[in-house]
């Protein structure tokens, strides 16, 4: 996406500088999708492609002729829905799962990105590329927990669902949420989404599924793209949503510890140099030595 | 080059070549590299004119560098391998910081201290090789997962500091020996400098017929 004059920035890739902080969205926005409710129609994945601009001047995927399809995330698909069959005892149950970019709270992208202001968080909680500023390093598909971000062959810049900030910055709903035949996404303040997520789930329970709950990870801080799942003591049925993701400790190292250490490594490898040679001196041939190599190498010559 | 005749050769016109295109494709790197490693650094970009072609062209400078060093390797490797002068040359390393080397054992063509660059450099380019081409997204993306690419990513980070480092030590090394930068600049080095630093060589030398 490009950047929106309309939201207020509350962090930005590889930038130290303070945010602007007068102005307060007054909500935190989430996205609830209930798979409970999903019928695997994709008229979501239809909206995101209509909204987003994606199919018309490339591929949006490939198929191998089953549902999946196309069978992955791609630069030109920012959401897929994932179908995974389960046998849970005598049961056969078909979970189907909506799957884009959680939004994280804690961002592993935008911790990742080395380019400034090509990732940002907005204070709605929505994380979004802002693809001009973007280089096409790969350090963003680094940095995500969830295998979310992809690089366009076309443009080598990221690409990925982007919450349709657009809309939203509007006070419309994202196009996946506006399209779904079942209310299976819903939209709105995160608070009043996790209390309808209750809802929901207090329901499922009603109806047998006893670890029904609310996929909301705080590895990652929460998320503002959360689930309502019937198995929640079990994510990674479906279609290997992860169970307790975090940012990776090895770009938390990378980003960590060794970028500022790094720098002050090379600085005092300078400033002892510069010491060494103030109070040391250079180290020159004398008068002397030239003579014996003169005499030595006469010897040998003579 | 010179026709001095007191001069003494120490490096001869291809393997000044091969060193100086591994010397810029190494700060061209070591720019390239910093400037997407440091948020404070990104503004060094602008020298390979712009984010999208510093990311695009720093792996192709990284591949010359990789074939310039493995040249350079072949050419030197038979000369670095480690005496036991260099040992003791180690243990007196605070005269030699004091620019107190007489007394020490005489030296071939190396000391110890760059034996030390040369097999630090050798290793940390392999390293830096392998874990660039897992980094190389437009070409090699699907060989890797990426749990690969975030340990090649650390590991690509951690050597290419190292290696800076090393040559920083490398650089000043020539800033405080006088007389060394004409062995790369002019291949030749004075007799006085050879009979100081690197005796046993400097024998061999001018022993020649």
């Amino acid at each position: 996406m490009a950047t929106l004059q309309s939201l207020d920035i509350r962090r930005r890739s590889a930038s130290t500088e303070t945010p602007p902080q007068v102005r307060q969205a007054p909500v935190e926005v989430a996205k609830l999708i209930d798979v409970s409710k999903c019928i695997g129609c994709k008229a979501c994945q239809a909206a995101c492609l209509e909204w987003n601009d994606l199919s018309l001047s490339q591929p949006i995927g490939e198929t191998n002729g089953t549902y999946n399809n196309p069978t992955d995330l791609t630069p030109a698909s920012w959401t897929v829905m994932r179908y995974a069959e389960y046998e849970n005892g005598d049961d056969l149950e078909w979970l189907i799962r909506k799957d884009g970019c959680m939004h994280c709270a804690d961002p592993g992208c935008l911790k990742a990105c080395p380019s400034p202001g090509a990732i940002v968080q907005y204070t709605n909680g929505i994380v979004d590329f802002v693809s001009e500023n973007c280089i096409g390093c790969g350090y963003c598909v680094k940095g995500c927990p969830f295998n979310v971000p992809r690089i366009s062959k076309v443009d080598n810049k990221a690409y990925k669902c982007t919450l349709c900030s657009d809309r939203v910055a509007v006070g419309q709903a994202p196009a996946c949420a506006k399209a779904c035949p079942t209310q299976a996404i819903y939209f709105g303040s995160k608070d009043d989404m996790i209390v309808h997520a209750e809802e929901r789930i207090a329901d499922l329970k009603d109806r047998g599924f006893e670890h029904a709950g609310l996929y909301n990870p705080p590895g990652v801080g929460g998320t503002h793209v959360m689930y309502v799942l019937n198995h929640a003591d079990k994510p990674s049925l479906y279609s290997g949503l992860p169970d307790d993701p975090s940012i990776s400790p090895l770009v938390s190292l990378w980003k960590g510890v060794v970028k500022p250490l790094s720098l002050a490594a090379i600085a005092f490898a300078g400033v002892a140099g510069f010491l060494h040679y103030i109070t040391k001196g250079p180290n020159e041939v004398s008068e002397a030595e030239e003579h014996e190599a003169d005499k030595l190498a006469g010897d040998k010559r003579a | 080059m010179s026709n001095d005749k007191r001069d003494v050769s120490r490096y001869t016109t291809a393997a000044r070549i091969n060193h100086w295109i591994t010397a810029t494709s190494l700060i061209l790197l070591a720019l390239s590299g910093l400037s997407l490693f440091h948020p404070g650094l990104f503004f060094l970009t602008n020298l390979f004119g712009g984010g999208q072609s510093t990311r695009a062209i720093h792996p192709w400078i990284g591949l010359v560098l990789a074939v310039s060093f493995l040249l350079l390797f072949v050419r030197f490797v038979s000369l670095n391998f480690w005496k036991p002068e260099d040992t003791v040359w180690m243990k007196n390393l605070g005269k030699v910081i004091n620019n107190h080397e007489e007394g020490l054992p005489e030296l071939g063509k190396y000391n110890a201290g760059q034996k030390l660059v040369f097999w630090g450099q050798s290793i940390l380019i392999l390293v830096l090789f392998v874990s660039g081409l897992v980094l190389w997204d437009v070409y090699f993306y699907d060989a890797t997962t990426i749990e690969q690419k975030r340990i090649a990513m650390v590991a690509h980070s951690v050597c290419a500091i190292a290696a800076i480092l090393i040559w920083i030590v490398h650089m000043y090394a020539v800033i405080w020996v006088k007389g060394t930068l004409r062995a790369m600049t002019r291949g030749t080095v004075t007799r006085g400098w050879g009979f100081r630093h690197h005796r046993k060589w400097f024998r061999q030398e001018v022993g020649k017929p």
